[in-house]
């Protein structure tokens, strides 16, 4: 029992340490609160400001979690098409790494251009971010079918279909989990960033748009506020995925299996 | 032991060449017939190319040149392959594995439920139907791969050196099973193997072959009772068997 106590007091004790260091210097070299505030003050200004920051992150917690869903689907459609030939794959998949490589910052106004402001704008962006690692390790998943239960399907005359629901998908599972999981956090990121271009819009301001506007009033300690918001969203989307991949592989794939 | 449910098939294998894209000939122009109803195991060095003349009859690679025909068994006779390895499928319970070619060919899930059970009760393997392939030993899982072979009941077996990883004891007693299953359903089974013993007490008759290209250097019909129980691997007969085998083993690696 002791290791797993650990685990959760282990980084408990280290963040305390940490926080009560940052108060100490910020209090001790007097630093000034637009510059570094201290937790106490960021505590206080989250608290103040709980429900604008709330709102905030559904806000852009909706945002990602639809961009992070076409990210999924999606990934794995370009995937699943992309692994029905070589040629196809030879043909396209050098395009799907440019999704990977294009600044979202420079082309994220084209997407205010063409899908309006707002969410649909916003979460094409996290789309964008975020899909790359879900169509590459998906891809490595249906390639790396057991060649042997592939002869077997061929054996027993197993339809085209038959061979992807029964065979390519569920051997692709621990693969395209783990594209999920990194795509989650780009998913936010792709969020916030689509948030500084293209969040300017009718209704509740996202976590973006309140780090930008914290910023422009020197209020460092609303803007930490907001990016812890943020990365709490992130690290909610994360355990979510996390937890799908438990239950889906907990009972066979190594890597579920007695941690 | 009359209780034979299919006859098996013969298999005719007319001028059977297969040369890689690679340049490599694996199968040298090969003439063989198997009687239906037989257990016929191929004997040879490793990588001579006996498992790809298996691969040829199963239709899993096609022959550069010549045919594979079948002597029975319909328009399209049925056919099981197992491989060196389990290759379970691991998210899938023991019973659905087992139940995998019936699923592929369409049958209903109680239908294949039952038959899946039956196939898990023949090699002894009924208790184990609801867990998953990585909770078992490495024989329990080449059991499974003997029960999802056999849920179809088909008529030609093919084996490709089953048991070759598996401990002696496990290997023996999986031995032991395969034949009585062959007595009791009396398919045409094709057995790969490069250990002698094991040829000379599952087989009723061996083709020895040479080093790659095989060629067929010796086809021997072992001469030893139908019922066979562990007890015959140290009579005379049998290390006889196995002798001779050997000789000609040898004989084919040198020529």
């Amino acid at each position: 029992m002791r290791p797993s106590v650990e685990r959760v007091t282990a980084p408990l004790g280290a963040l305390v340490l940490f926080l009560a260091i940052w108060e100490g210097l910020t209090r001790a070299l007097d630093v000034p609160l637009y510059l570094v505030p201290p937790p106490s003050a960021v505590l206080s200004a989250g608290w103040a400001e709980a429900s604008t920051l709330l709102v905030g992150a559904l806000t852009t917690g909706r945002a990602a979690l639809v961009g992070f869903a076409l990210s999924a689907v999606l990934g794995v459609l370009a995937a699943i098409v992309l692994a029905s030939s070589r040629l196809l794959e030879r043909a396209l998949y050098p395009y799907t790494v440019f999704l990977q490589t294009v600044p979202i910052v420079a082309i994220a106004p084209l997407l205010v251009l063409w899908f309006g402001p707002g969410l649909r704008a916003v979460a094409v962006s996290a789309f964008i971010v975020s899909v790359f690692p879900v169509i590459a390790n998906a891809l490595a998943g249906l390639r790396s079918v057991d060649p042997a239960l592939r002869d077997l399907f061929r054996l027993y005359g197993a339809s085209r279909t038959a061979t992807l629901w029964k065979l390519e998908l569920p051997s692709a599972v621990p693969e395209i989990v783990t594209g999920l999981r990194v795509a989650s956090g780009l998913a936010v990121i792709g969020t916030i960033v689509g948030e500084f271009v293209a969040g300017f819009a009718e209704g509740a301001p996202g976590l973006g748009i309140l780090v930008l506007s914290s910023y422009r009033q020197l209020r460092t300690d609303v803007l930490f506020a907001a990016v812890l918001a943020a990365a709490g969203l992130g690290l909610s989307l994360f355990a979510a995925v996390n937890l799908l991949g438990t239950i889906l592989l907990r009972r066979w794939h190594a890597s579920e299996l007695q941690r | 032991m009359q209780e034979t449910t299919r006859a098996g098939i013969g298999v005719i294998v007319r001028g059977v060449r297969r040369v890689f894209p690679t340049g490599v000939e694996a199968v040298a122009r090969l003439d063989l017939t198997v009687e239906a109803g037989s257990f016929v195991a191929f004997v040879g060095p490793s990588g001579c190319g006996k498992s790809t003349l298996l691969r040829l009859i199963a239709d899993l690679d096609r022959p550069t040149e010549g045919s594979i025909a079948f002597e029975g068994g319909g328009a399209r006779p049925s056919i099981a392959f197992v491989f060196q390895d389990p290759h379970l499928m691991p998210w899938r319970r023991v019973l659905e594995n087992a139940a995998l070619p019936l699923e592929l060919a369409g049958v209903g899930e109680r239908e294949r439920t039952e038959r899946a059970l039956v196939a898990l009760a023949e090699v002894g393997l009924a208790d184990a139907a609801a867990r998953f392939p990585r909770e078992l030993s490495g024989g329990m899982r080449m059991r499974v791969s003997l029960a999802r072979a056999l849920v179809t009941e088909p008529d030609l077996l093919l084996l490709d050196e089953p048991f070759a990883a598996l401990d002696e004891l496990t290997r023996r007693r999986l031995d032991d099973q395969l034949r009585a299953l062959w007595l009791k359903r009396g398919m045409t089974v094709l057995f790969v193997t490069h250990t002698l013993s094991e040829a000379a007490y599952l087989a009723e008759r061996a083709i020895v072959f040479s080093k790659r290209p095989a060629r067929i250097v010796a086809d021997r019909t072992i001469t030893l009772p139908r019922e066979r129980a562990a007890s015959i691997r140290s009579t005379a007969e049998f290390l006889a068997e196995e002798h001779a085998l050997y000789e000609v083993l040898v004989q084919g690696e040198g020529g």
